[in-house]
Formats: structure tokens, C-alpha cells, sequence
């Protein structure tokens, strides 16, 4: 029966967070992390990178003080402050 | 995954009902939750932040008007999602930046560093020469800060259709249904993009542990 070796297992755990590895797959993949000390740590630390960006996520726009990078911040509050004013507008009419 | 980031929002029918009766703090709240990854996602479409910004805020506008003829056959949010790629994507055609979002060319190649495993030569081929180190439990506020800055930075510089992607399902919170139903992509195609995205985030962290280790 076929065997992983380490360099498969890394590009499979995405399908298998995800939950798409069919059955025999999971269970050679669910095998070799049982006995492998690298990949269970890779796993986890995907695991650990995707926590952190939903940390980012929960952090809300604005936070981290970086008002150079305005994809990371969210919208302007001049444009937050115009949109608002758009939907009072809109509701009032 | 759980969501973070939609962890406040109450369930779309009292968000839908909200809106029609004018209820400006549940709109605040959408747009405060949804700008940032609709901005990243509008910029993988135009040349240009202010580009993106006009985009988002057309987006908005065009929810603030459409709220009442909303028919509710898709989430909220994968409906706003919709409005904003298209009107992305008009935008994108108006300034000659049109992207093929089926586009296979980034798929390419491992997400590890091959020299990370034991060649053809070596007692066990393709596996791990050293195994990665563990990394320390952020603590402290100054850490957490750092590894803030770090993975917005690794964000930025991610290709734009995996940041899309991973900015979609692990900031934002989308399942992989909605962000395969607001980009139409491939079910297949969201996984190769989200994994290659989350390895390369994975890498700019291990990098910077292994760093911060030494120094320390
Ligand atoms: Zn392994």
C-alpha cells in the first residue's frame, strides 16, 4: 500500500482541514501524522497561521496602526462618514 | 472554521430588516466588518487603492439602494460580495486590468521548500532533513502586535487571487462555498489558492520565529 512521504503530506493538508481527502487518502494521511513528529507540526502550524489571520479578522479595520496600507485598514473614515450619511439619506426618502 | 469576524453579525433576516427600517448601527457594523476584505478584493480587480476605495464605496451605495428589492436567495454577504466583484470587474475592463481568475499559472510548484526534505540520495527521499521548529505561544502584547504587522505584510504580498482567498476565508470568515460562489471559481481552484496562500503566510512566520529565536 502506498505510503506518504512529507513532501506529499504538506501539500495535502488544506484538502484535509477542508475535509475533501476521500477516505483511503485521509487514512494514509491521518497514518503518517500519527508517526511523524515534522508534519503533525506543520499541521498544526497551518492551523495556527489560519487562527492568527482570523485574530486579524477580529481585530476589525483600523487596528495595528498602519494608516499607510489602506487595503489593510478598511475604508477611510471620510468615506466611512460619507456612506453613513448616504444611508440616512436613502431611509429618509 | 469558525468565524471570527462574523462572530457579532445577528442572522441575515434581522440584518435584512435592519437595514430597511434605517437602522444606521447595523449598517456601521456591516461596513466596519466587510470594508477590508471587500478593498482587497477590489483591488485584485483595478490598478490602484483609490481605484479599489471607489469601488467598495460604489458597492455600498449600490446595497444602500438595492437593500429593499434584496430577495434573500443568497447570504447578505455573498450578495454584497457579487455586487462588489462586478462592479470590480467593470471597473477592471474600464482600466484595461481585466484578470483571469481561472488563471492556473499560480498553482505551480511545491509550497515547501524542497531542500526542507531528504533528497533521492539521502536514507528516507522526501522526507523532513530537520522538521520544522516549534514555534513559541505569542504573549504579550508587543509580540502580538509584531505578528499582526507580519501577516499583514505577508497579505500584501501574497498574489492577488490567493490573497483574495485567504483575506475571504480566514480573515473574513467565509465558508468555501461563498467565496467559491462570489469569485466563481472551482471548488478545486479555492483550495489550491487558499493552500498555497496559507503556506506561504506559514513561511513568513516561520521565518520570523526562527529570527526572533536567534536574537533572543
Ligand atoms: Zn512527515
Amino acid at each position: 500500500m502506498k505510503r506518504f512521504s512529507c513532501d506529499e503530506v504538506v501539500e495535502l493538508v488544506t484538502a484535509y482541514l477542508e475535509g475533501d481527502l476521500d477516505e483511503t487518502t485521509r487514512c494514509l494521511f491521518a497514518e503518517h501524522l500519527s508517526g511523524c513528529e515534522g508534519c503533525a507540526r506543520y499541521l498544526g502550524q497551518i492551523r495556527a497561521t489560519a487562527d492568527a489571520l482570523g485574530a486579524l479578522g477580529a481585530s476589525g479595520p483600523g487596528a495595528g496602526g498602519e494608516p499607510s496600507r489602506p487595503p489593510s485598514d478598511g475604508l477611510p473614515r471620510s468615506a466611512r462618514e460619507r456612506l453613513l450619511g448616504a444611508f440616512r439619506e436613502h431611509r429618509r426618502s | 472554521m469558525e468565524s471570527f469576524a462574523d462572530g457579532g453579525l445577528p442572522p441575515d433576516d434581522v440584518v435584512v430588516a435592519a437595514l430597511r427600517a434605517g437602522d444606521e448601527a447595523m449598517f456601521a457594523t456591516l461596513l466596519d466588518t466587510w470594508s477590508r476584505g471587500m478593498l482587497w478584493l477590489a483591488r485584485s480587480h483595478v490598478s490602484t487603492n483609490d481605484s479599489a476605495q471607489e469601488v467598495v464605496q460604489d458597492t455600498w451605495l449600490a446595497v444602500i439602494r438595492g437593500i429593499d428589492a434584496f430577495e434573500g436567495r443568497s447570504s447578505v454577504k455573498t450578495w454584497v460580495y457579487r455586487i462588489l466583484v462586478n462592479t470590480a470587474r467593470k471597473r477592471g475592463v474600464r482600466e484595461n486590468r481585466v484578470v483571469p481568475w481561472s488563471s492556473a499559472f499560480e498553482h505551480e510548484g511545491p509550497t515547501v521548500e524542497p531542500a526542507r526534505f531528504q533528497g533521492a540520495d539521502d536514507p528516507f527521499p522526501g522526507f523532513w532533513k530537520d522538521v520544522p521548529a516549534a514555534w513559541p505561544t505569542p504573549e504579550g502584547e508587543v509580540l502580538a502586535a509584531e505578528v499582526r504587522g507580519l501577516i499583514t505584510k505577508a497579505l500584501a504580498e501574497l498574489p492577488s487571487r490567493q490573497r483574495v482567498v485567504i483575506t475571504l476565508r480566514d480573515v473574513e470568515g467565509c465558508t468555501s462555498e461563498e467565496v467559491c460562489e462570489i469569485l466563481e471559481i472551482s471548488p478545486a481552484n479555492q483550495r489550491v489558492l487558499l493552500h498555497r496562500a496559507r503556506a506561504a503566510v506559514r513561511g513568513r512566520l516561520e521565518e520570523y520565529f526562527e529570527t526572533a529565536g536567534r536574537s533572543a
